[in-house]
């Protein structure tokens, strides 16, 4: 395995509700390799969710080691978390959360502006993304002007705008009908083929066979693991 | 690239409000209500200050005036035809002059109640004889020709010097100088003109609302020709009054010992009158109780407008934390792509102080217009100091920044992954 862009060691992650403790982690050791693309299974309340938050950094974990492209993460501040994230996190979410303010083009480019120090280029680039995913013709719409697999698309350019270490997908096709996820996951081979680390959480088993790598999880723990379906294939 | 971004962040606060565009506007119209009655109610604050200082001022703060008043009518006995006598009287012009320390000089007057004619033209004007010191004492300026001289008053000449007014109507196609006049029944030399008191501020047109205008000629010569006797036709009866002087000018060597001469008039007069029949009106104090009256207003003014401010900050407030609320998710992905607390902080302050300083702007279009407004149907004077809408236009910016404070602060720590899932 090369070096690993995401290491988790021992990590909990425990849900307090008055006096019940939901652990949606239990001492959960594993770690993804640069340039793989996992995807992330398993029944619902699993805690594919809320291990994908840990990942993104949006959420820490109640203990546990966590290290992002060979940077331990759990003695960082909110400040130096989030700027973490704006530099080296992707995220798309199932449901696109664009912000319904902004047009094409500034939606893509939101992480560039949290930067502590943006690059020059970001309009560019982003004018670059747009094109990429298809959408070099409508960089001054609003989000609701589009359709859903335009939305999705736009996120997937936001998600690239900082060149991230890591790109984080929660059901990303979860909203979408099948042709236009297929459009969708079609661009994931894309960044895959391109070498990028990418971790999709589904729970539809074809979108899973997509991937080159499965890992299942049952009750906060690893159920399973499939390495190299494709390599294999 | 700094200034890029706050430019980018007022743009996007703006295209923020404008999703909401009634409720912004509503939000609005509390600040701006609150920053126009600071305006506007400085403004006539300060316009009724100026002019009873100035009015004040007029008389001078280094006088002190004594006059006549007539005493209250049933202390005398109803007749047709009586004889009132009451007021100031040489022997109090000639004690104040001899025997009250720190006077420079004293001006007596006599207001004549007499018709000025020039041919057709006739006037009924304040006919006032003076002493030659009148001139230097009041300020008021000449137009044209000389003021009455020490040489009038000796020889009490028929000489009279007409006031703007008078000289404009009685004479409104020629120079008056060297005319004559009619006073009463006897004829005067017209030796010169005064300009009009300045009224600042004041249109022209309205110039001649409050003073039927004035004709001067000297004591000496005015009791010479109309001696003590005042006769006015009243309704159905003519009531003579005997009146010595009408005013006393008392003016004062140095500002400081202002009330203590007027302290010496007073015992003075108590003294030798056994009526009520005068008053004293000191500027210098009448300046002081206005000053006092202002603050008092200020302060009343300034509380009202300070609530209708606070009431426009707690509108803002409650629209930002509601606004807050409902963009709990666009918090969430901001925060989950790099937004650190502080830029979720900013912007929401940004757009508070966008509301504020919006309703501030036009508050103080509305508060400049109101005073105008006021001055020009209510016949009131207003001033706009520049400082006026300076301080409002702080105020705003400020209440925006601390009504926005804690909606901010709550948005900036709510938890990313709770945010997300919000609906
Ligand atoms: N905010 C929370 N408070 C309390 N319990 C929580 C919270 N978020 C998640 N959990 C619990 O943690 C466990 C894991 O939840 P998680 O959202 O990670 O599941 P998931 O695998 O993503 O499920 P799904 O497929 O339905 O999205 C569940 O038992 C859930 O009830
Ligand atoms: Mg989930």
């Amino acid at each position: 395995m090369s070096r690993p862009v995401a290491q988790l060691q021992d990590i909990r992650r425990v849900y307090r509700m008055g006096s019940n403790e939901v652990v949606a982690l239990d001492d959960f050791s594993f770690s993804f390799g640069r340039g793989e693309y996992w995807a992330i299974m398993g029944s619902s309340g699993s805690g594919k969710s809320t291990l994908l938050n840990i990942l993104g950094c949006i959420d820490r974990a109640t203990s546990g080691s966590y290290k992002v492209d060979g940077e331990e993460t759990s003695e960082l501040d909110d400040d130096d978390l989030s700027e973490l994230r704006s530099r080296r996190i992707g995220f798309i979410f199932q449901s696109y959360n664009l912000i319904q303010q902004l047009n094409v083009l500034e939606n893509i480019q939101v992480p560039l502006f949290y930067q502590d120090d943006p690059p020059p280029d970001g309009h560019e680039r982003a004018l670059a993304l747009a094109e990429r995913v298809g959408l070099g013709g409508r960089l001054d719409h609003r989000p609701r002007e589009l359709s859903g697999g335009q939305q999705q698309r736009v996120a997937i350019a936001r998600a690239l705008i900082n060149d991230p270490a890591l790109i984080l997908a929660d059901e990303a096709t979860g909203n979408l009908d099948s042709k236009t996820a297929e459009e969708i996951l079609a661009l994931f081979d894309e960044l895959h083929g391109e070498g990028k680390s990418i971790l999709l959480v589904t729970h539809e088993p074809d979108v899973g066979e997509r991937a080159e790598n499965v890992l299942r999880l049952r009750d906060g723990r690893i159920d399973s693991v499939d390495e190299g379906q494709r390599a294999g294939a | 690239m700094n200034e890029g971004i706050f430019v980018r962040t007022v743009r996007l606060g703006i295209r923020s409000l404008l999703l909401h565009k009634l409720r912004s506007a509503l939000t609005t119209l509390g600040v701006l209500f609150g920053v126009s009655s600071v305006v506007a109610m400085l403004a006539i604050g300060e316009g009724a200050s100026a002019e009873a200082q100035e009015q004040i001022r007029r008389l001078g703060s280094q006088n002190v005036i004594l006059r006549s008043v007539k005493p209250p009518e049933d202390a005398v006995s109803n007749q047709d035809t009586r004889v009132i006598s009451y007021g100031l009287t040489r022997d109090d012009l000639r004690r104040v002059r001899e025997s009250v320390p720190g006077v420079r000089r004293v001006v007596p007057l006599r207001e004549l109640p007499e018709e000025v004619r020039n041919g057709d033209r006739a006037v009924r004007p304040r006919v006032l004889a003076t002493t030659p010191d009148y001139l230097d004492s009041t300020g008021r300026v000449m137009d044209e020709g000389r003021w009455i001289s020490e040489v009038d008053e000796q020889r009490t000449t028929n000489v009279c010097v007409l006031g703007y007014e008078v000289a404009r109507r009685l004479f409104p196609f020629s120079s008056p100088l060297g005319e004559r006049v009619k006073i009463g029944a006897d004829y005067f030399n017209v030796v010169g003109t005064l300009l009009p008191r300045v009224r600042l501020g004041d249109d022209p047109a309205d110039a001649g609302v409050d003073s039927t205008g004035e004709v001067f000629i000297s004591l000496t010569t005015g009791q010479k020709w109309f001696g003590e006797m005042l006769v006015k036709q009243r309704a159905g009866s003519r009531e003579m009054e005997e009146v010595q002087l009408h005013e006393m000018i008392v003016e004062v060597e140095r500002d400081v010992d202002v009330p203590f001469v007027a302290a010496a008039c007073r015992t003075m007069l108590a003294r030798e009158h056994d009526e009520l029949d005068y008053e004293v009106v000191v500027p210098l104090e009448l300046l002081m109780r206005a000053e006092e009256t202002k603050r008092i207003f200020n302060i009343v003014l300034g509380s009202i407008a300070g609530i209708s401010l606070l009431v426009g900050g707690i509108g803002i407030m409650n629209v930002m934390l509601a606004t807050v609320t409902e963009r709990t998710r666009e918090i969430g992905i901001r925060r989950a792509l790099g937004a650190k607390r502080r830029h979720i902080v900013i912007q929401f302050l940004v757009e508070c102080v966008v509301l504020s300083v919006g309703g501030g702007l036009l508050g103080i279009a509305l508060g400049i217009a109101i005073p105008l407004g006021v001055e020009r149907w209510a016949d009131m004077r207003t001033v706009v100091t520049p400082e006026a809408p300076l301080l409002a236009f702080a105020i705003s910016a400020g209440i925006g920044v601390i009504f926005g404070l804690y909606p901010a602060w709550r948005a900036a720590h709510m938890d990313p992954v709770e945010a997300l899932r919000h609906e």
